[in-house]
């Protein structure tokens, strides 16, 4: 009888044990992909933010420069776009930044 | 020696011209069809005999099928679950068509390495969402360009604005594949040059271009990783664009 009982306590234990192990040697690898992952994507951060600021006055600048070829107004079509397009790629790096904060989501997006 | 540039050179290798337009097949033309073909045998292969507990390889096809399940899931929804193969298709392009430019002796060619390629990618993904935003929202998807809590005085600059920075998004997008693609090969035949040099110099020199080849070693696991990084980075702003398009914010 207390033998059976001792029994059954261990093989209880060794389940407790196992199960515990399984969980812990799945908690060590789900943060750790999650964690390497977030550090390799600093450098994407890094390139788009950069990316998104120069495509806004790239934008301007294009834009600008055909728009006077065709209207004939040298230059002041491409000054003004420039300067819209430097505004509007400074909101692109605002918005970009705001999107990876880490406790938004992309759907929370308010504005 | 080749110069560091010329990696990015396209090369006519069959000349054949269309009603005066020139659609010769090029190296790039060439490498594409390879990309085509790695994918193609990535994916039949993996999934040749579907197991229900996979081995390697088909675990690997699967683990890129719900890489992007999940990202598209997680930024556009539920309801971008339609353009999935659009998606998928676009990853592993770019991805594989960046770490086949990773392969070296063979002078492998980049694909994305040319704003032409990239352009054109970025050109028709704006187009598609910009379309997809018309089906779904009408005429009020020009809303999107209306910020909500802006001052009416302010607010023909601020939807021109809006329009600018939409604009900019294929070419942002584009940019940014083009420009890691080209730095980073660049890069690496620059050093690669320096090993050349150094060792040709003979004597102390000679010793010493064991330090770019570190360099390189050093060089060409980052850029392993660019490639992957940028064909997530590619990916996953198509998704936030979709989202836009479907959700308007």
């Amino acid at each position: 009888m207390t033998d059976d009982r001792k029994k059954s306590d261990e093989m209880k234990a060794n389940l407790d044990d196992l199960s515990a192990r399984v969980s812990a040697a799945r908690e060590a690898n789900e943060p750790k992909e999650s964690r390497g992952f977030r550090e390799a994507t600093t450098y994407g951060i890094a390139t788009r933010l950069v990316a998104e600021l120069v495509a806004g006055i790239l934008v301007g600048v294009l834009f600008g420069w055909y728009l006077d070829q065709w209207l004939n107004t040298k230059p002041w079509l491409m000054i003004i776009l420039i300067m819209i397009g430097a505004a509007a790629g400074i909101m692109n790096v605002m918005r970009a930044a705001k999107q990876l904060a880490p406790s938004n989501t992309y759907n929370k997006d308010d504005d | 020696m080749a110069g560091p540039l010329e990696q990015f050179e396209v090369n006519t290798i069959v000349p054949l011209e269309v009603a005066g337009y020139d659609i010769s097949i090029t190296n790039s033309a060439v490498y594409m069809a390879i990309t085509l073909l790695t994918i193609m045998f990535f994916m039949v292969g993996g999934m040749r005999k579907t197991a229900l507990v996979p081995g390697r390889w088909q675990s690997s096809v699967e683990m890129c099928y719900e890489f992007i399940a999940k990202m598209l899931g997680d930024t556009a929804g539920p309801d971008g679950r339609k353009y999935f193969p659009f998606l998928f298709t676009l990853f592993m392009f770019i991805l594989a068509a960046n770490l086949i430019g990773m392969v070296p002796w063979v002078h492998a060619f980049t694909v994305t390495s040319h704003i032409a390629v990239t352009f054109a990618m970025a050109f028709f993904i704006f187009i598609g969402v910009t379309i997809i935003g018309f089906i779904k929202h009408g005429i009020g998807f020009l809303k999107f360009f209306v910020p909500g809590d802006a001052p009416v005085a302010l607010l023909p600059l601020l939807v021109v604005i809006e329009v600018v920075s939409y604009l900019s998004r294929p070419i942002s997008l584009s940019v940014r594949l083009f420009a890691n693609m080209v730095a980073g090969h660049t890069m690496l035949k620059v050093f690669g040059g320096f090993v050349v040099s150094l060792a040709a110099a003979g004597g102390v020199l000679a010793v010493g271009s064991i330090v770019p080849f570190a360099f390189i070693v050093a060089l060409t696991g980052l850029e392993l990783l660019v490639a992957c990084l940028q064909a997530y980075v590619f990916a996953v702003l198509t998704c936030i664009y979709l989202n836009d398009a479907l959700h308007m914010h």
